[in-house]
């Protein structure tokens, strides 16, 4: 019997999704344990006692500074050490919406291990406002262009709501877009889904808030790390999709379980 | 040394502040602004070197992928760098925050500072501008007011910025203030409580005057202001559960308590009614409405108002407005968690002439924008969904818009009781105290005039929905360790009420000096009534103290213990070895004297309507779907989080393109259950200028029939009342509130929809001299109930949205049709007015939302829709552009039971508990079998194609329109960039 793996959901102050995230691996089977910052500032090696990493979305600190800005520094500042140890290892982790700010921020990604605390490592690319200057909530719809992640094993295309100010990627150079497709970093693009062209102005539009290349989400090279806008811990239940009364399938597994799935599966 | 950094995005990004008030400039009638550059500021004052300020900035405050940023000193002028000489041609102005304000920004930007090593004594925020140089002084002036800055909590100044510090509090020397209350006549008592902002009558005044002469003894500050804060209309209610002989055409009634004899009384009888079946739990006793739920959680509910705030200030108004409800319910029993939100808003129309501002005012462009923006940040950082609202517009609502917020919460069964018990720490949890808010709770009880923004800047507060959020956190895990005894929230009065009313039986000593402040220099009184935000107050046993702090200190909250619950009766407050007051809690819960009122109610003499004619209709659909309180809110919608936390089931767009009007909202709360909450509302301040007793059944009616529509069970809504109304001093104005009172008491009963909740607000009025007659004028804002619904269902997969689903099912319209067309959108589109309001009948109401529930349940209907605005035409045009798919309508069979009502009337008429129903063909038996006796009629099905056609009683198409030019419609008045 394989014993279940341990996820820490780390949260700061202005963390919100923390509790779904939870929920959402529990569901698939790990046991999900909800940290606060603080707790592992004090004793940052226990984040080895873990297989799985996950920052939720929400807005840490305010996102005062910029999204997950004060979160990030936090990390880079105190948790150099135990962050280098945890990306060496065979670990995932997962940041969603904040989380996968505070991931690029910290120089978590785009190169994990690589980019984390590197000497020579300035920031190339960041998570900025959205080209229409403000919140957006909507579903998109999403193409995996990754072939190496772990979370999104067995999965082409996928439907998650985004719900964020600050999630268009912009890059210092554009050769990096392609340095990252060539590595296997970008991991879900933003696409019009074939059925819907015409209905609508606003539903499932390519890419709702204007990012690089409609990029959605990056992972590192090794598969092992992923940052993403959209919430699949919001997309667990039938009854989550904005048109399950239409399609009936209020009784179905919500599609955006598979990454927690994947994720658990990994260390099964 | 202070330090500024200047912070501009780089020549690839697109500068959006700066577009905004390019964009917005001309709606001011300030032409000729093409190009303004913006840039975000941070003070910081550090004894640092200049590469210190730089790797911190480059560190925590600059993005250096899209921003770039120039670092100056600007305490010290020879030190200063030259002025970059590209903007030498340009006008420069600097927004700053007033001293005080809260600074979200910099108060984070300091701690992160500290946390990476860099510690700086003090840290600001600010932005700048540069305009055209040939920008004219008057318009300048205009900009600065009207777009730059809100005077109520912002400085401008221009050019370069020159300051020696930001420090600021000054050393306080606690000295008792006495008021010489006895010896004044009545004359001076009225002058002391306008001037003092005590905003209390003559009586009441006559009436403190009298205690402390028994006394004898003067009061001091602290006493006189407990007591104006306790006696506010605010906070007492004093009219609506006060003393009112009420008049109208069937003769006169007097109340004890008009809320008690009315809204109460219902709630009274239902719960009689149902006997051991009673699923209220606690109604009208605590911070929120409750009723059960599941086996582990039950259910609260709370709506708020936060208007005047609003009208000054909207973005810290609605802000506030949301972050004081939410604290409701989490200091509601031992506290509960929070699982949604809802908020309403009437405004003035966007489209409002800026010339035609009375002065004073805010454009309601402006009021609404900083309104929705407001919600959106608090709501959205505290991770609570935001699922369901709805906005109004009326011009009288110009000087002052109402601003509802309300929150939905889960309180585990066995944490519903909270005792405080003599001898638990009184202990603050959350945000400092600063001079914020000084006297919310009176001036929200005073009429808004030109002024108020001078007088009650003061008033206006920004939110730390972060700090809430942190707060939050700890508070319901204190709950489930049971580390305290009570709890509740600092809202309007701030400690002086909250501890008011948690030792209102016991007693308390408050010792003042420990109550941890923003700055110094702050009085003993204004410690007291300071309403800072994001604090609530805790009676904690001594023995769980070190627990309790130890949870907090944890969490990075303070919490403070600043005075023990007694159990002598008095409250004694003491600043160090000072007593500062000493009086007992009956003086201030008991000793108000009663407000008597006079009430009267004259019915407006009946105005025949003679509706047009017309061939095609086509145009009067379109006109509606385009009006204002119709038309779609998805711009406000989508900037709101409607699905954190997990249990979105039926979100506020729905349909193939997710962008259909939801009737309600419906999710679980607990994600291990499959049964949910259903959240709607129901408003038309239209119809209270016919007849409030019949504006309020409607509103009650299409609170329940939202509700009904997306699949709750009629049987288990739960409503609460918020009277939002005029100056309730005139009879006339109180007399309407009594009307409408009368019908939620009557219309509750008949459909066993217990009020569990309520609020009102009064005084909403705007007072100003007209520029151009010299003249006074005064605009009351339309009597606005809002009735709040939270329904519950079964089994969450049960629920039903509005969008139709497949060419070949049915169309069915449940309910009755009458021809009362007073206050419909209809004759307000042909610029008609008169008719007779409609009329909610009683008996047939509750039958038919139980009928429907059961076809729902059952499984026979696929969309429902409610009609409301634009009757049976609005309804199915916009099921069918939400679905995608076409209707053809026929009114023949339906003109066969109203033969008298054109067909006009049938297309557009407002009769409440109506429904449009979608039924596939294959289930109409069974469908039709749940409506035996009752009025159902089958009006039409679905069709493969693109068209809304509605066949006239002769057969001939009097609505023949194509969906995307109905939707088109529909969308375009509120689609903003």
């Amino acid at each position: 019997m394989t014993t279940k793996p341990r996820v820490c959901v780390l949260r700061a102050p202005g963390t919100n999704c923390d509790r779904e995230t939870a929920a959402a691996f529990e569901l698939c089977g790990a046991t999900a344990e909800r940290l606060h910052l603080y707790r592992l500032l004090e004793r940052p090696e226990q984040l080895l006692d873990y297989q799985i990493l996950c920052f939720p979305g929400g807005f840490s600190y305010g996102d005062d500074l910029g999204a997950g800005v004060v979160f990030s520094a936090s990390l880079k500042a105190h948790l150099g050490d135990a962050m280098a140890r945890w990306l060496e290892a065979d670990k995932l982790t997962l940041g969603i919406c904040n989380g996968f700010q505070t991931l690029l921020k910290a120089g978590i990604l785009p190169d994990g291990a690589g980019s984390w605390q590197h000497p020579r490592h300035e920031a190339s690319a960041t998570l900025t406002w959205n080209e229409n200057g403000r919140y957006t909530a909507r579903w998109v719809r999403l193409k995996v262009a990754s072939d190496r992640n772990v979370f999104l094993r067995g999965l082409d295309e996928i439907e998650l709501p985004i719900a964020h100010a600050e999630g268009r990627i912009v890059v210092k150079d554009n050769s990096l877009t392609s340095q990252w497709r060539k590595n296997g970093q970008v991991a879900l693009t933003y696409v019009p889904a074939d059925d819907d062209l015409d209905q609508s102005r606003q539903y499932r539009i390519p890419n709702p808030n204007g990012s690089t290349d409609g990029i959605a989400a990056l992972g590192d090279s090794t598969g092992r790390v992923l940052g993403l806008m959209p919430h699949p811990e919001r997309f667990l239940f039938g009854t989550q999709h904005p048109r399950w009364t239409r399609d009936q399938t209020g009784d179905q597994e919500g599609a955006g379980l598979k990454l927690f799935h994947n994720a658990v599966a990994y260390f099964g | 040394m202070l330090w500024e950094v200047e912070i501009r995005c780089l020549a690839s990004e697109v500068d959006r502040e700066g577009e905004r008030v390019v964009h917005e400039s001309a709606g001011l009638g300030v032409h000729g602004i093409h190009d303004v550059t913006s840039a975000r500021l941070f003070l910081i004052e550090a004894d640092w070197p200049l590469e210190t300020v730089e790797e911190a900035a480059r560190r925590l405050l600059v993005d250096p992928v899209t921003e770039s940023c120039s670092i100056q000193r600007i305490d010290d002028k020879t030190e200063r760098a030259a002025a970059p000489t590209t903007e030498s041609r340009k006008i420069v102005l600097n927004v700053l925050l007033k001293p005080g304000v809260t600074d979200n920004v910099a108060q984070s930007a300091a701690q992160a500072l500290a946390d990476a090593g860099f510690d700086a004594k003090a840290v600001a925020t600010g932005r700048r501008y540069w305009l055209p140089v040939d920008v004219s002084d008057d318009d300048i002036a205009k900009l600065t007011r009207r777009l730059l800055a809100n005077d109520a909590i912002e400085r401008v100044s221009s050019g370069q910025l020159s300051m020696s510090t930001l420090l600021m509090g000054e050393t306080y020397l606690p000295k008792l203030v006495t008021v010489p209350l006895r010896n004044m006549s009545d004359d001076e008592l009225m002058v002391l409580s306008k001037t003092g902002q005590l905003y209390l009558s003559l009586v009441e005044m006559q009436t403190i005057q009298k205690h402390f002469a028994d006394m004898d003894r003067d009061p001091t500050d602290i006493e006189l202001e407990s007591i104006a804060q306790t006696w506010s209309e605010h906070c007492s209610h004093k009219t609506l559960k006060g003393r009112i002989r009420y008049r109208d055409e069937n003769g006169e009634q007097v109340f004890e308590n008009m809320l008690k004899e009315t809204v109460f009384a219902a709630t009274q009888t239902i719960r009689q009614q149902l006997g051991e079946n009673d699923w209220c739990v606690s109604v009208f006793a605590d911070n929120a409405g409750v009723v059960t739920f599941s086996d582990r959680e039950h259910v609260c509910f709370k709506v708020e108002t936060h208007n005047h705030p609003s009208a000054i200030e909207p973005y810290g108004g609605a802000n506030t407005g949301l972050g004081g409800v939410i604290r409701d319910p989490l200091g509601t029993g031992l506290g509960a968690r929070p699982v949604c939100n809802t908020d309403v808003f009437c405004f003035a129309p966007p489209t409002t002439q800026a010339d035609d501002l009375p002065p004073g005012t805010l454009h309601p462009r402006v009021v609404m924008k900083g309104v929705v923006s407001g919600v959106r940040d608090y709501g959205n950082r505290m991770g609570i969904p935001t699922v369901n609202g709805a906005v109004f517009f009326d011009e009288r609502y110009l000087g002052n818009p109402l601003v509802y917020c309300g929150t939905v919460a889960m309180l585990p069964v066995d944490r519903t009781e909270k005792q405080v018990h003599p001898g638990d720490l009184i202990v603050a949890v959350g945000g400092r105290t600063g001079r914020d808010g000084i006297h919310g709770a009176t001036f929200s009880s005073a009429e808004l005039t030109e002024e108020s923004e001078t007088i009650s800047g003061g008033a206006v507060q920004i939110g730390n929905a972060v700090m809430e959020k942190m707060v939050h956190d700890v508070v319901l895990e204190a709950r489930d360790r049971n580390l305290y005894h009570a709890i509740t929230d600092c809202g309007a009065g701030g400690f002086s009420s909250a501890v008011g009313e948690m030792g209102e039986h016991s007693g308390a000593e408050v010792w003042l000096e420990k109550c941890p402040l923003k700055y110094q220099g702050l009085t003993y009184t204004e410690i007291w009534i300071s309403e800072a935000q994001e604090r609530m107050v805790l009676a904690v046993p001594p023995a769980n103290w070190d627990a309790f702090r130890a949870l907090c200190e944890a969490e990075g909250v303070e919490a403070t213990a600043f005075g023990t619950f007694t159990g002598d009766g008095r409250l004694r407050l003491k600043y160090g070895d000072l007593l500062v007051g000493d009086i007992p809690m009956a003086l201030l819960h008991d000793g108000r004297p009663p407000v008597i009122r006079d009430a009267v109610f004259q019915p407006a003499p009946a105005e025949a309507v003679k509706p047009p004619s017309k061939s095609h209709y086509d145009e009067d659909v379109r006109a509606i779907l385009g009006s204002l309180n119709v038309c779609s809110k998805e711009w406000i919608i989508r900037q709101y989080d409607h699905e954190v936390q997990a249990g979105s089931v039926v979100k506020p767009l729905v349909g193939v393109a997710s962008d259909g009007p939801s009737d309600a909202a419906v999710m679980r709360p607990d994600l291990t259950l499959q049964r949910g909450v259903v959240v709607s509302n129901g408003m038309n301040p239209r119809l209270g200028d016919l007849d409030p007793y019949w504006m309020a059944a409607n509103a009650i009616d299409e609170a329940v029939r939202n509700a009904v529509a997306v699949g709750a069970d009629p049987d288990r809504i739960a409503i609460l009342d918020n009277f939002c109304w005029g100056n309730t001093e005139r009879p006339e104005t109180l007399g309407s509130l009594v009307r409408a009172a009368l019908a939620c008491r009557d219309v509750a009963i008949a459909y066993g929809t217990p009020f569990i909740s309520g609020k009102d607000s009064l005084n909403n009025e705007f007072s100003f001299t007209d520029e151009a007659s010299g003249e006074r004028r005064t605009v009351a804002i339309p009597s606005s109930l809002l009735i709040s619904a939270i329904g519950q269902i079964d089994d969450v997969r049960q629920a039903v949205t509005m969008d139709v689903k497949e060419a070949g099912h049915r169309l069915y319209l449940v309910g009755r049709t009458t021809g009362e067309l007073g206050g419909s959108h209809w004759l307000m589109v042909n610029g008609l007015s008169g008719g007779d309001v409609p009329k909610v009948d009683v008996e047939l109401a509750p039958k038919l939302f139980r009928a429907l529930h059961t076809a729902i349940v059952k499984g026979t209907v696929r969309g429902c829709h409610d009609l409301s605005e634009g009757g049976l035409a609005v309804a199915a045009a916009e099921m069918a552009f939400a679905g995608g798919l076409g209707a053809r309508l026929d009114l023949e069979p339906l003109s066969r039971t109203n033969p008298a009502l054109p067909d006009a009337v049938l297309l557009f008429a407002e009769s409440p508990t109506r429904f449009l129903v979608e039924v596939p063909a294959a289930r109409s038996t069974d469908f039709e079998a749940c409506f035996q006796g009752l009025p159902v009629t089958g009006v039409g099905v679905i069709t493969p194609d693109q068209q809304l056609t509605i066949l006239g009683r002769d057969g001939v198409p009097i609505v023949d329109s194509e969906l995307s030019t109905l939707k088109a419609a529909w969308q375009k008045p509120l689609d903003w960039e």
